[in-house]
């Protein structure tokens, strides 16, 4: 209980600690963010109006005389009313409506992109390290190696040129038909799984050798260990040996190293939804770097932290369940 | 001698989270390590200079070809740093200049064709190697400074100190990187300095955990109180007494750091943040990308950068798996040895 209530409070106190870097970033950044966009307005040949100019620093929290203190508690207000402010790209749209859309696009791709990745990463590293010696590992872990390395928006660029322009397969920009209808017909919903193919083949290529290499290594621990010895001597199946003996204590350490490996995986997806133009929060996200969007910009960051922490949360409290120890040491 | 008092100083701390290394049980084994070594050091240095300093050089190769994937990883990683350092005095002319060949295929003048602007590839890869190389080194020099100063004095102190860094820390972990890195580029002006402070920034939160674990159970060993009751400052015995003792841990560290940053740096300039005048990995294959090299097959442009990251990352991550395993003899992929066939017991 007492190791639940303290991992409670780290997120809480981590779910501020991001907030507060969002309210500070901006107004301890070097130059005046209005000026930036006021620039770019010129060289689209627009005249900003006196108006103009004070709607934006309106808009952006920094017209105010108030001390700092007072304009961080009116933020910290806004964000509890839901009030992100407006976005300046699609004026005026209010920028929570921008990442609603794009929402469940990121949580569809990534749910299913970590689930594959992690399982079939989890399965490969089980095998190279049972089959350890052999051709099969030797073969596995330096490919494994050298796809670890590869930057994810290079390995989506080439799924793109491979599977998008060269054989034709998949389409690779947006994530449904633009031309089809959008509802729950059959139609809409093939041209989803259509177009989130390549970006999850991606996702999936590019974070496989995380969960495979750190679950090789505890494997390779594991099965020296004295049970599986005992296991092997009673006669067991191998197969129930490996699953059941094995496995189940090997997988610890991949959910322990989830809050790093998700980091990744988030950060792989924000780029490999830039290269497919994807309708998820990280596309938002660029686009709101692109045109210097920072109420977009805000938003969209504090909702990838959102959601990470709370993905971790899950995951410390299934690491909680699934292994005892955790719970009877800490409460002690 | 080889019993541990309870009654150190300065005390040890009471809560030890998840993977801290606790030192009481190794601390006898240890000591006689110590020993051993204090002895082999006296010894070699009764030796001549020529002597020790080729002894010297043995250990160093020997630490080098021990395992096998440390070799092959540090024959990669010194190819790249060869090429970073020496490659662009080679060049004939300036690959960053337009020119009037543009988009041509790979030929005997132009080893992997030119871009859209009539820039020779091969060129921009040579000083691309040399611009991504050398402001990798430069980001991972600044991670490790980073995550020293918190890691160490973290791990020193203890108390509310160690708590607030701690705390700092683990945020710093589970926050995904690139988009914070997106959201701190938007703000600061392009150039290949400010994209390396963004990474520092964003990337140090791994190696202060890894050495305030370290710091942790080595500060409470004794050369560490004989140091300060000989009236050394604290910052003394943080940086010059507890520090030499990571050194493999800092190493092993930086080069993990490396991967990271020089993947982020590439990501960065990819998306159009980092100085687009210059050429570099990143670079060149956002130049590629938004010039639709793909569209045109031009496979020359867009694969050898890309390539050379991964060949890099995976040369600094075999440096990287290599110590893992001489460190854990159990990861060792060496055959097993073959258990002697037993006779079959027939079952009464």
């Amino acid at each position: 209980m007492r190791h639940l209530l303290r991992r409670i409070l780290f997120y809480l106190a981590a779910v501020w600690a991001s907030v507060t870097m969002n309210f500070f970033i901006p107004r301890l950044a070097p130059g005046n963010p209005v000026q930036i966009i006021l620039g770019n307005l010129e060289k689209t040949g627009i005249k900003p109006s006196p108006d103009m100019v004070q709607s934006l620093a309106a808009s952006l929290g920094i017209d105010t005389t108030d001390p700092i203190w007072v304009q961080y508690m009116k933020y910290l207000g806004d964000l509890l009313h839901g009030n992100f402010g407006r976005s300046f790209t699609n004026y005026p749209t209010p920028v929570l409506d921008i990442i609603g859309q794009g929402i469940m696009w990121t949580i569809g791709l990534g749910t299913i992109a970590v689930v594959i990745g992690f399982v079939l990463g989890s399965l490969i590293g089980m095998i190279a390290a049972w089959k350890r010696g052999t051709i099969i590992d030797s073969t596995l872990s330096p490919a494994l190696t050298f796809l670890y390395a590869i930057p994810p928006f290079w390995l989506a660029l080439i799924v793109v040129y491979i599977f998008g322009f060269s054989l034709g397969w998949f389409p690779f920009v947006n994530g449904y038909d633009i031309y089809g209808p959008i509802d729950w017909s059959w139609r809409f919903i093939s041209s989803v799984i259509d177009h989130g193919f390549l970006p999850a083949l991606t996702l999936v290529l590019s974070s496989l050798a995380g969960w495979m290499l750190v679950m090789r290594n505890s494997m390779v621990g594991v099965l020296s260990d004295d049970y599986v010895l005992m296991a092997n001597a009673k006669g067991l199946k191998q197969r129930r040996v490996l699953f059941t003996y094995a496995a189940r204590n090997a997988i610890l350490p991949n959910i322990a190293n989830f809050a790093l490996a998700l980091g990744f995986v988030v950060s792989g997806q924000v780029v490999t939804e830039i290269v497919f133009s994807y309708p998820g929060i990280g596309d938002a996200l660029f686009i709101g770097v692109q045109n210097h969007d920072y109420p977009l910009i805000q938003a969209a960051f504090l909702f990838i932290a959102l959601g990470v922490l709370g993905a971790n949360f899950l995951a410390d409290m299934l690491y909680a369940v699934l292994d005892p120890r955790v719970r009877v040491e800490r409460s002690a | 001698m080889q019993q541990s008092f309870p009654s150190q100083w300065p005390p040890s701390p009471e809560k030890t989270e998840g993977s801290i290394i606790t030192s009481t049980p190794e601390l006898s084994d240890q000591e006689r390590r110590n020993e051993a070594d204090s002895r082999a050091i006296s010894r070699m240095l009764a030796l001549p200079f020529h002597v020790r300093f080729w002894h010297s050089m043995q250990a160093v190769w020997h630490a080098l070809t021990v395992n096998r994937k440390v070799a092959s990883g540090t024959a990669i990683v010194g190819f790249f740093l060869v090429i970073a350092l020496f490659g662009p005095f080679f060049l004939h002319g300036n690959p960053n200049l337009y020119t009037h060949d543009a988009n041509l295929p790979p030929s005997g003048a132009h080893w992997l064709g030119t871009t859209s602007l009539g820039q020779d590839i091969f060129g921009q890869l040579i000083l691309g190697t040399q611009v991504s190389v050398l402001w990798g080194f430069f980001s991972g020099i600044l991670v490790t400074i980073f995550s020293l100063v918190i890691g160490l004095v973290g791990g020193y102190f203890g108390g509310i100190i160690d708590e607030i860094l701690s705390f700092i820390t683990n945020v710093f972990l589970i926050l995904p990187g690139i988009p914070l890195m997106l959201v701190l580029a938007s703000y600061v002006p392009p150039s290949a300095l400010t994209v390396s402070l963004v990474v520092a920034f964003t990337s140090w939160a791994w190696g202060a955990r890894v050495l305030r674990a370290q710091t942790l159970s080595l500060r409470s060993r004794e050369f560490v109180t004989a140091a300060r009751s000989n009236g050394e400052s604290v910052w003394r015995a943080i940086f010059f007494e507890i520090l030499p003792n990571q050194v493999s841990v800092v190493a092993a560290n930086f080069v993990s750091t490396m991967i990271q940053v020089i993947l982020a740096f590439a990501t960065l300039q990819f998306l159009g943040l980092g100085d687009t005048s210059q050429a570099s990995w990143g670079g060149m294959l956002y130049l590629a990308n938004s010039q639709n090299a793909l569209l045109a097959h031009q496979w020359w442009w867009f694969v050898p950068p890309g390539l050379c990251i991964a060949v890099l990352g995976a040369g600094l991550a075999l440096i990287n798996f290599g110590i893992d395993e001489v460190a854990d003899p159990r990861l060792r992929s060496e055959p097993k040895i073959k258990v002697p066939k037993r006779k079959k017991v027939v079952a009464s």
